[in-house]
């Protein structure tokens, strides 16, 4: 008795590869590498990738933490503005209280992960939409980063963490460099590397993962299996929370200061990024790597226009151009893959 | 199958004894019947009931599930086949009436708690999701791991071997594991849910509507796993409006109708053109066939 469907035969070798989440982010990378390679020999060269790497390295780590909660079906537009929040958190405590850092890090963590907690709590409770919730979130933040950093300087920043106890040591962890083939890279890349394969490892071998992916496709049908949904997105905002506080420790100690209104804005390019790397905004479909290599895109373009000698205001314009490719090459994956055939 | 009424299916069909090696004891005495038999059925429900604010659901309604059996639950939209379901799978507890498994009373808490007991319920829509893979898809919620502690992972390797093997014993013929759920037919994804069902060790395996939406090939095959899976000695809850569907295959026919039960009958006490016409609600459908009869040649109203 056989029962194969004689069009299935479609599935071809070159049609799965097609689907893969990542493809569209690699074509892209490959392409923007390409086009400022020819323009700018600097951008080429090793020193070259190591300063668009940089950038690529901060927004890769939280790229990948979003796309997994967006792969979860959920966003959080408050994870940009929690970067700042926890970088504040850190300066303040080790400057102005006499913390050492590591425990002005351990301080600001809990606060990251208490704000993901209450972003996935009341989204799972309330049924609202996570867009709503965090966006609410993000404004509560953005108010209390300058009202908090106002009343304690009476500036719109804080720094002077160079002196405090333990600086040395979580610089060199968090915001140091390394040489690689005479060459420095900040060690941020490493993280983000760390970053990108832990959550990699997490989507596609772990249970977790499989509960991620069912969460976001269809939430009532992964209740019905008997997946804690609730408990699996809450704990995905507690991650993005973590990536938040992990990022916002690097520029930190990167820069010993830090601006009250950092981090703002950059939600949207988290979540770009994601979307570049194969995200769909309907969750259930993505994939940690396309997110690190859609952040790649992006470093490139930063840095590339520079070299390029152009002038910086076109970024913006090419970052929308990018988004509109990705989401047109999303949505036809999506379309093949819920093709209902009856 | 010529079997009296009364005689188990299985008897006649040679399938899996359902209580061992040892002969079935058939109603030694007719009086207290159900208490004499050797194996109490799967599930029982007696006189149950279900209202929900002013509205009675279902009435009295009673059935049993045997091991190895197929008890076909038959009604027009409206008749309460899905608060039956629900009261079966766990999700509502009925208002009245008892609920049995393995002849002694029970009560879920869940449908969680009633998977666990061996009731896996397989539903039309929240049977899988579409973007992830047959294989993700087959474990999701009970995913079989490696290793432990940080390093617990997913048995990926394991789990596409394990749905590759329990699809072709089976017989369901799908070439690729890792191909989204969506691509498949519906035929195809019921097939499916019914092979992940019989996979984690359902004892009854209820199905609703599994071939309501399907053409005529797609359903044929749902009814053939279906009987893969009887075979296997579960007992099978079939929820269909349809009675060519549900003849073939069923040993035991509940008919419902606006929240009670019609009767219920054994293969041998009825005909599929009763049972087509018991759905239609008999002289309804006589009445229908010949308004529709009369309407067809114009005749001699025409000048």
């Amino acid at each position: 008795m056989t029962v194969a469907d004689e069009r299935l035969a479609r599935t071809g070798a070159a049609r799965r590869l097609l689907v893969r989440p990542e493809l569209g982010a690699v074509v892209g990378a490959v392409a923007v590498f390409a086009f400022f390679a020819s323009q700018s020999a600097t951008f080429r060269s090793i020193e070259g990738v190591a300063n668009w790497l940089d950038p690529a390295s901060t927004l890769g780590i939280m790229a990948v933490a979003i796309a997994l909660l967006m792969i979860g079906g959920e966003f959080d537009l408050s994870a940009g503005v929690l970067t700042g929040t926890t970088g504040l958190i850190m300066v303040i405590l080790a400057t102005r209280y006499g913390l050492s850092v590591w425990t002005a890090m351990l301080v600001s963590l809990a606060a990251a992960l208490l704000v993901g907690f209450l972003n996935g709590l009341i989204v799972v409770r309330t049924g609202l939409p996570s867009f709503i919730v965090t966006l609410g979130t993000f404004l509560m933040l953005q108010g209390v980063n300058l009202g908090v950093t106002k009343a304690l300087t009476g500036t719109v920043q804080v720094g002077g963490l160079r002196g405090a106890e333990g600086y040395e040591g979580a610089r060199a962890l968090l915001a140091g460099t390394v040489q690689v083939g005479g060459t420095d890279f900040r060690v941020a890349v490493l993280w983000w590397l760390g970053v990108t394969a832990l959550a990699t490892w997490v989507l596609m071998r772990t249970r977790a993962g499989n509960r991620i992916f069912a969460v976001g496709g269809d939430a009532r049908a992964a209740r019905a299996a008997g997946v804690p949904a609730e408990r699996t997105k809450i704990a995905l905002f507690m991650t993005a929370a973590v990536a938040a506080w992990l990022v916002g420790s690097i520029l930190a100690l990167r820069f010993t200061s830090v601006q009250a209104n950092s981090g703002i804005g950059q939600e949207f390019v988290y979540i770009i990024a994601a979307v570049i790397g194969g995200c769909l905004l309907t969750g259930g479909y993505g994939s940690a790597i396309g997110a690190a290599i859609g952040a790649v895109i992006f470093g490139m373009a930063d840095k590339g226009i520079v070299f390029a000698g152009w002038d910086a205001d076109w970024f913006t314009f090419f970052l929308g151009a990018m988004l509109l490719l990705a989401t047109l090459a999303n949505r036809l994956v999506r379309r093949y893959a819920e093709e209902v055939r009856r | 199958m010529t079997g009296t009424d009364g005689v188990p299916a299985d008897a006649a069909r040679g399938g899996p004894p359902p209580g061992g090696p040892g002969p079935e004891i058939v109603a030694a005495d007719p009086g207290t019947g159900r208490a004499a038999q050797a194996a109490p059925p799967l599930l029982e429900v007696r006189a149950v009931g279900k209202t929900f604010g002013g509205v009675i659901a279902l009435r009295d309604v009673s059935t049993r599930v045997c091991q190895g059996e197929v008890t076909c639950v038959l009604g027009d939209n409206g008749a309460g086949k899905s608060t039956l379901i629900k009261i079966l799978s766990g999700m509502h507890a009925p208002d009245s009436g008892e609920y049995l498994l393995d002849g002694a009373p029970a009560a879920f808490t869940s449908p969680r708690d009633a998977m666990d007991q061996g009731i896996a319920t397989v539903y039309q829509d929240l049977a899988m999701i579409p973007l992830m893979s047959v294989w993700r898809n087959f474990f999701l919620g009970s995913e079989p791991v490696l290793g432990r502690g940080p390093l617990r992972r997913f048995d990926v390797a394991g789990a596409r071997r394990v749905v590759r093997e329990e699809l072709r014993s089976m017989g369901i013929d799908i070439r690729d594991v890792d191909q989204p759920m969506g691509t498949l037919s519906g035929g195809e994804r019921q097939s499916v849910a019914i092979a992940r069902a019989v996979h984690f060790g359902a004892r009854v395996l209820i199905l609703d509507e599994p071939t309501s939406a399907l053409g005529v090939k797609q359903a044929g095959v749902v009814l053939r796993y279906i009987a893969q899976a009887r075979d296997r000695g579960l007992g099978v809850v079939f929820i269909t409006h349809n009675p060519h569907h549900a003849y073939p295959i069923g040993d035991r026919f509940l008919l419902l109708n606006r929240g009670t039960s019609l009767g219920e009958y054994g293969k041998a006490g009825i005909t599929r053109e009763e049972l087509t016409s018991l759905m239609a609600g008999g002289t309804e459908l006589e009445r229908l066939a010949h308004e529709l009869d009369r309407g067809e040649p114009p005749g001699p109203a025409y000048p």
